[in-house]
C-alpha cells in the first residue's frame, strides 16, 4: 500500500468573482523514500494542492477528494487529529524562510516546541536534539546559534533551520513548497544536496513543489506537470524529460536556456497564465498551445496512459507531440 | 538595551525642559502674575513667594533656583493660599488621581487585550460586530457625555452607586469614574488589538506554526500574541496622554478631589504658581509613562533590542 | 498623460507605510465619488450635517424665542409640544432648542476656524519639511513629536490661568494642538512625490514650476488633505467642547455645546433633558463627521481597510 494516496483532489475558493477552482482532478501515489516533483507556472495550483493536504487552506478555501495517509483521509480529519500528524509524520517547509520563521521567538523555542509536543520530550532533551538537528544540516557552531533569533541568520542558513525543524520528528513525508526559489543559485545547490543526503539517511518521501525543471531533474523520481489546476502529464522523471508527450511539457523543457544554445533566441511559451476564474471549457492550455485544434477548445482531454509510464491529458497523439519536438529542435 | 534607554532619555529630557521653561517664562510675562511687581497678594503669600522664588535676584538666577527646587521635588508656593505649599496640596490630591488612573489603566489593558483577541478570533461574527459597535461609542462620544449619562443611569436611575464624591478610597466611589476611563480606553485598545491580531494571523510564520501541528491556543498565545501586542503597546503612549484629559473630565464630573480638580480650580482662581507646579508635575508623569512604554516596546521586539 | 512609470523607492515606501497610497491623477475622483456615494452611512451623514448646520445658522431667527430671553413664567419645563418650548427650558426659562442651535453656531464656527487655521499650518509645515528635507526636515518633525508629547489640556489651562477666558485664545489653543496630523501626512506625501520620476520628467520637458505644483503636486496632495481635514474637524469640535465643559473655553453670555452640557450635567437630577439634548446633538455631529471621514478614506483609498 502506498504511503500517501491522493485521489481526485480538487480545491475551490469562494471569491467575490464567484467560485474559483484552483486544483482539479489531481491524483498520485507516493511510496516510501520516493520523491515526487510537482511542476507548473505561478498560479497553476501546485501550492494550493499541498496546502489542502496539510489543512492549511485559507478560510475561503475548500478541498474535495481523498488523501489517504496510513489509512486516514487527511482531508476528512478533524483539527485535533490532523495536528497529531502535521509536523510529526508529515512535515512541510515553505518558500520564504525570512517570513516563515517567527521573528519574535528564538530558533531553539521554535524547534523544541515540536519535540515537546509530538514526542513528549522535556525542554532539556528537546534542546539537545535541536542542536543535533542543526548540526545535521551543517549549521556551524550550532550550540550557540540555537539561541539566536531568525533575523540573525543568513537566508541559506534560515532555510536549513526550516529543514532541520521539519525533520525533527523524522516524518514519513516532507512537503517542500519551492524551498529554493527565494535563495541564490549557489545556496540552492547546497540545499538540494542537503535534501538528497537527508532523504538517504532518513528514508523520507518528498513532495517537491517547484517551477524549476533543474531542481526536478536533480532530485525527483516522479514528476507531475500542472497547468490551470489540472494535470497535463505525470510519470517517472526520466521518461517525462526524455520523451515528453504533452505540448506544455515540451514548451517548458524548451524554455530552459542551455549553454550549447549560445547566441540563440530564448524560447518562451507565448501568452500568459490563464485567469483561474474564467477557464476555457476545453483544455486549459489550448489558448497557448501551438498544436491546438478546434476540439481542444471545446472538449477537455481526459487523463490517459502515456507511452512508458504515467498519464497524459492531450487530444493530440504522443507521435504528433514528438514530431513537434523535432521541428522545434531543428528550428533552433 | 541600555544604549536604547539612554537614547530615549536624551530625547525626552529636552521636551520636559522645554515645557518647564516655556511655562516659567509665560508666568513671568503675565501682568499681575507671581513675578510681577504689581502683584496683588497678601503679605503672608508674598513672604512665601520671596522665599521660594528668590524674586529679588536677576531672572536667570531665579530660573536656576526654580530648576534646583524642582530637582529637589519642591514645586513651589501657592499664590492664593498662604498656608499651603504646592507640595502639600499635591500630596493630598495625587493618591486619588493615581488610584483611579492606575486601576483604570490596568483594567483597560487587560480587558482591551482580551476583547481584542476575542473579536479577532471570531472575526465578522455577531460578537465581533457588537464589540466593534460598542467600542465605536467609546471613541466617538466624548467622555463628558458618557460620564453624566453613567450617573444618570446608575446613580439617579437605578440608585446603585453614588453620583460622585469621595470618601477616603471607599470602593463605591471608585466604580463609575474607573468605569468611564476604562470604557474609553478599552475602545481604543480593543480595536487596535483586534486589527493587529487579525493581520498577524495572516503571516507566513503563523502558517508554519500550524504546519507543525501546534494546537490553535498555542499558535495564538505563543506565536501570534507577542507581535500582535506591539501596535497595542505603541498606542499606550498617546493613550496615556489623552487619558489626562479624560481624567480631568472624570474628576470634574464626579467631584473627585484629585489633581484634575486641583488644577482646574487653580485655573479658575488664577493661582499661577499652583497651576505651574501642577503642569510641570503632570508633564513629567506623562513623559515618564511614554518613556516606559517605549522601553516596553523595545523589550518585546527583539529586532530593536539587538 | 502618464509619462514614465513612477520609481519605487523601497526605503521610502517602508517609511511611508503609515500613510495610504495616493490616487494618481484626476480620473480617480470620479471613481472615488461613486464609491463614496455607495456608502450609506457617509451619505446620510452629509445630509444630517447639512441639516444641522442649516438649523444652527437659520433656526434661531425662525424661533419665537431668543436664546437669552428668560421666560419667568416657564422655568425648568420639560420638552413639550404645546407651549412652544419643544426641547424644554432651563432654570432661567430660556428655550433649550434655541440655545442648542446658538451653541451649535459657536461650536461649528470655532470648529471651522480652528480647522482652517490648523490645516493651513499643517500643510505649510509639512510641505516645507518634506520639500527641503535633510536636517531642516528632521528638526521640524522633532517639533511635531514634542507637540504630540505635551498634553494640550495642561497648556490650555495654563493659558487660561494667565490670560483669562477669551474666544480668540480658545481658537488659538485648539489650533496649536490640532495641526500635527496634517503636517505629518503632508510631509510624508511630499517626500514621496519628490522621489517620483514623473516630476523630474515634467521638469526636463520644460514644464514650469508653478505648473508642476498645480498639475502634479496639488492633485496628489488634495486627496490626503481632504481626508485629514474631515478627521481634524471632529477633533477640534471635541477639544472646544472639553475646554468649555471644564469652564476654560467659551464664556457667558456666549454658549456652546460644551457649556450647555456642563450646565445640563449639573442639574441632570431634576431636568435630564437639559443634558441629553445638547449631548445628543454633539454626539450626532461627531458621528456624522466620523462616518464622512471613514467614507472618504474608503473612497479615496480602498486599500486602507
Amino acid at each position: 500500500m502506498s504511503l500517501l494516496s491522493v485521489n481526485n483532489l480538487a480545491v475551490h475558493f469562494d471569491t467575490p468573482d464567484g467560485e474559483v477552482t484552483a486544483v482539479n482532478g489531481m491524483a498520485f501515489e507516493l511510496e516510501r523514500g520516493q520523491t515526487l516533483g510537482i511542476v507548473g507556472e505561478s498560479g497553476s495550483g501546485k501550492s494550493q494542492s499541498v496546502l489542502a493536504l496539510m489543512g492549511l487552506l485559507a478560510a475561503n478555501g475548500r478541498a474535495e477528494g481523498q488523501a489517504l495517509f496510513n489509512g486516514q483521509d487527511l482531508l476528512a480529519l478533524p483539527e485535533a487529529a490532523l495536528n497529531r500528524i502535521r509536523g510529526n509524520r508529515v512535515a512541510m517547509i515553505f518558500q520564504d524562510p525570512m517570513t516563515s520563521l517567527n521573528p519574535y521567538l528564538t530558533v531553539e523555542r521554535q524547534m523544541t516546541e515540536v519535540l515537546e509536543l509530538h514526542q513528549g520530550q522535556t525542554r532539556q532533551q528537546a534542546r539537545k536534539h535541536a542542536i543535533e538537528a542543526l548540526e545535521a544540516v551543517k549549521i556551524p557552531d550550532a550550540a550557540r546559534r540555537v539561541g539566536l533569533y531568525p533575523h540573525e541568520f543568513s537566508g541559506g542558513m534560515r532555510q536549513r533551520v526550516m529543514i532541520a525543524m521539519a525533520l525533527l520528528c523524522q516524518p514519513d513525508v516532507l512537503i517542500a513548497d519551492e524551498p529554493t526559489t527565494a535563495l541564490d543559485v549557489t545556496v540552492q545547490a547546497q540545499i538540494m544536496a542537503l535534501m538528497r543526503e537527508l532523504q538517504r539517511t532518513h528514508g523520507t518521501a518528498i513532495v517537491m513543489i517547484t517551477h524549476d525543471l533543474g531542481v526536478v531533474a536533480g532530485l525527483c523520481d516522479e514528476v507531475m506537470v500542472l497547468y490551470g489546476g489540472r494535470v497535463m502529464e505525470q510519470g517517472s522523471a526520466d521518461s517525462v524529460f526524455e520523451r515528453p508527450s504533452h505540448p506544455y511539457t515540451l514548451g517548458l523543457l524548451h524554455a530552459v536556456p542551455r549553454l550549447e544554445d549560445q547566441g540563440q533566441r530564448l524560447t518562451a511559451i507565448p501568452g500568459a497564465p490563464p485567469n483561474m476564474a474564467h477557464l476555457p471549457p476545453g483544455c486549459p492550455f489550448c489558448e497557448r498551445c501551438s498544436l491546438a485544434e478546434a476540439r481542444c477548445h471545446s472538449d477537455r482531454p481526459a487523463l490517459v496512459a502515456r507511452p512508458g509510464n504515467g498519464w497524459r491529458a492531450c487530444h493530440k497523439s504522443p507521435a504528433q507531440v514528438a514530431a513537434a519536438a523535432l521541428t522545434q529542435e531543428e528550428a533552433l | 538595551m541600555w544604549t536604547y534607554t539612554l537614547r530615549r532619555l536624551l530625547v525626552t529630557l529636552p521636551t520636559v525642559l522645554a515645557v518647564i521653561t516655556v511655562c516659567y517664562l509665560l508666568l513671568h510675562a503675565t501682568p499681575g502674575g507671581p513675578f510681577d511687581n504689581e502683584r496683588n497678594v497678601s503679605a503672608a503669600v508674598l513672604a512665601n513667594l520671596q522665599a521660594k522664588y528668590h524674586l529679588d535676584k536677576p531672572l536667570w538666577q531665579q530660573y536656576l533656583y526654580y530648576l534646583n527646587n524642582l530637582l529637589h521635588g519642591d514645586l513651589g508656593a501657592s499664590f492664593r493660599y498662604a498656608d499651603w505649599s504646592v507640595n502639600e496640596l499635591v500630596a493630598k490630591a495625587l493618591p486619588v488621581s493615581l488610584a483611579i488612573g492606575g486601576v483604570s489603566m490596568l483594567l483597560s489593558v487587560f480587558i482591551g487585550v482580551a476583547v481584542g483577541i476575542g473579536a479577532a478570533l471570531r472575526q465578522n461574527s455577531r460578537f465581533d460586530h457588537a464589540l466593534m459597535l460598542v467600542s465605536n461609542i467609546g471613541s466617538v462620544v466624548p467622555s463628558f457625555v458618557i460620564g453624566p449619562v453613567l450617573i444618570l443611569v446608575f446613580a439617579i436611575g437605578l440608585h446603585w452607586l453614588p453620583a460622585g464624591g469621595w470618601n477616603d478610597f471607599e470602593p463605591r466611589y471608585l466604580v463609575l469614574p474607573v468605569a468611564l476611563l476604562s470604557f474609553i480606553n478599552v475602545a481604543t485598545i480593543g480595536r487596535v488589538m483586534r486589527g493587529s491580531l487579525i493581520e498577524v494571523l495572516h503571516s507566513n510564520f503563523i502558517r508554519t506554526a500550524r504546519a507543525k501541528g501546534l494546537p490553535r491556543r498555542v499558535v495564538v498565545l505563543r506565536h501570534a500574541l507577542k507581535p500582535a501586542l506591539l501596535p497595542v503597546v505603541s498606542v499606550l503612549g498617546p493613550l496615556a496622554i489623552s487619558s489626562i484629559t479624560a481624567a480631568l473630565v472624570a474628576e470634574t464630573v464626579f467631584s473627585l478631589p484629585g489633581l484634575g480638580r486641583l488644577i482646574v480650580n487653580g485655573a479658575g482662581n488664577r493661582d499661577y504658581t499652583l497651576v505651574l507646579g501642577l503642569v510641570v508635575l503632570i508633564t513629567v508623569l506623562a513623559v515618564s509613562v511614554n518613556l516606559l512604554v517605549d522601553l516596553a516596546y523595545a523589550w518585546l521586539d527583539p529586532k530593536i533590542r539587538y | 498623460m502618464k509619462l514614465l512609470k513612477p520609481f519605487q523607492n523601497d526605503a521610502l515606501v517602508a517609511e511611508l507605510g503609515a500613510a495610504p497610497a495616493l490616487p494618481e491623477g484626476r480620473s480617480l475622483w470620479a471613481d472615488a465619488r461613486r464609491r463614496f456615494g455607495r456608502n450609506h452611512a457617509a451619505r446620510a451623514s452629509v445630509v444630517v450635517l447639512l441639516l444641522v448646520g442649516l438649523a444652527c445658522a437659520v433656526g434661531p431667527w425662525l424661533s419665537p424665542h431668543a436664546f437669552d430671553s428668560a421666560d419667568w413664567g416657564g422655568m425648568n419645563l420639560p420638552p413639550t409640544w404645546a407651549n412652544g418650548h419643544w426641547w424644554g427650558t432651563d432654570d432661567a426659562g430660556r428655550d433649550l432648542l434655541v440655545r442648542c442651535l446658538i451653541g451649535g453656531r459657536v461650536s461649528l464656527t470655532v470648529g471651522l476656524l480652528a480647522t482652517l487655521a490648523s490645516v493651513s499650518l499643517g500643510i505649510v509645515w509639512g510641505a516645507t519639511a518634506g520639500f527641503i528635507g535633510g536636517r531642516v526636515d528632521a528638526l521640524m518633525m522633532r517639533v511635531v513629536d514634542m507637540m504630540y508629547a505635551i498634553p494640550y489640556l495642561l497648556i490650555a489651562i495654563l493659558l487660561v490661568t494667565l490670560l483669562g477666558r477669551d474666544f480668540h485664545l480658545v481658537v488659538l489653543t485648539i489650533t496649536a494642538f490640532s495641526w500635527m496630523d496634517m503636517a505629518r501626512v503632508v510631509r510624508g506625501q511630499t517626500l514621496g512625490l519628490r522621489a517620483k520620476e514623473f516630476i523630474e520628467a515634467a521638469r526636463a520637458m520644460g514644464v514650469s514650476t508653478p505648473r508642476i505644483i498645480a498639475g502634479h503636486i496639488v492633485p496628489n496632495l488634495l486627496g490626503m488633505v481632504v481626508i485629514y481635514t474631515t478627521v481634524t474637524v471632529p477633533g477640534v469640535i471635541l477639544t472646544e467642547s472639553v475646554l468649555s465643559f471644564l469652564g476654560l473655553g467659551i464664556q457667558e453670555p456666549m454658549t456652546s455645546w460644551g457649556v450647555l452640557i456642563h450646565d445640563g450635567a449639573s442639574v441632570m437630577e431634576v431636568s435630564p433633558w437639559l443634558l441629553l439634548f445638547p449631548a445628543g446633538l454633539l454626539s450626532l455631529a461627531l458621528y456624522c463627521f466620523n462616518f464622512i471621514g471613514d467614507g472618504l478614506r474608503d473612497a479615496l483609498d480602498p486599500k486602507d481597510r
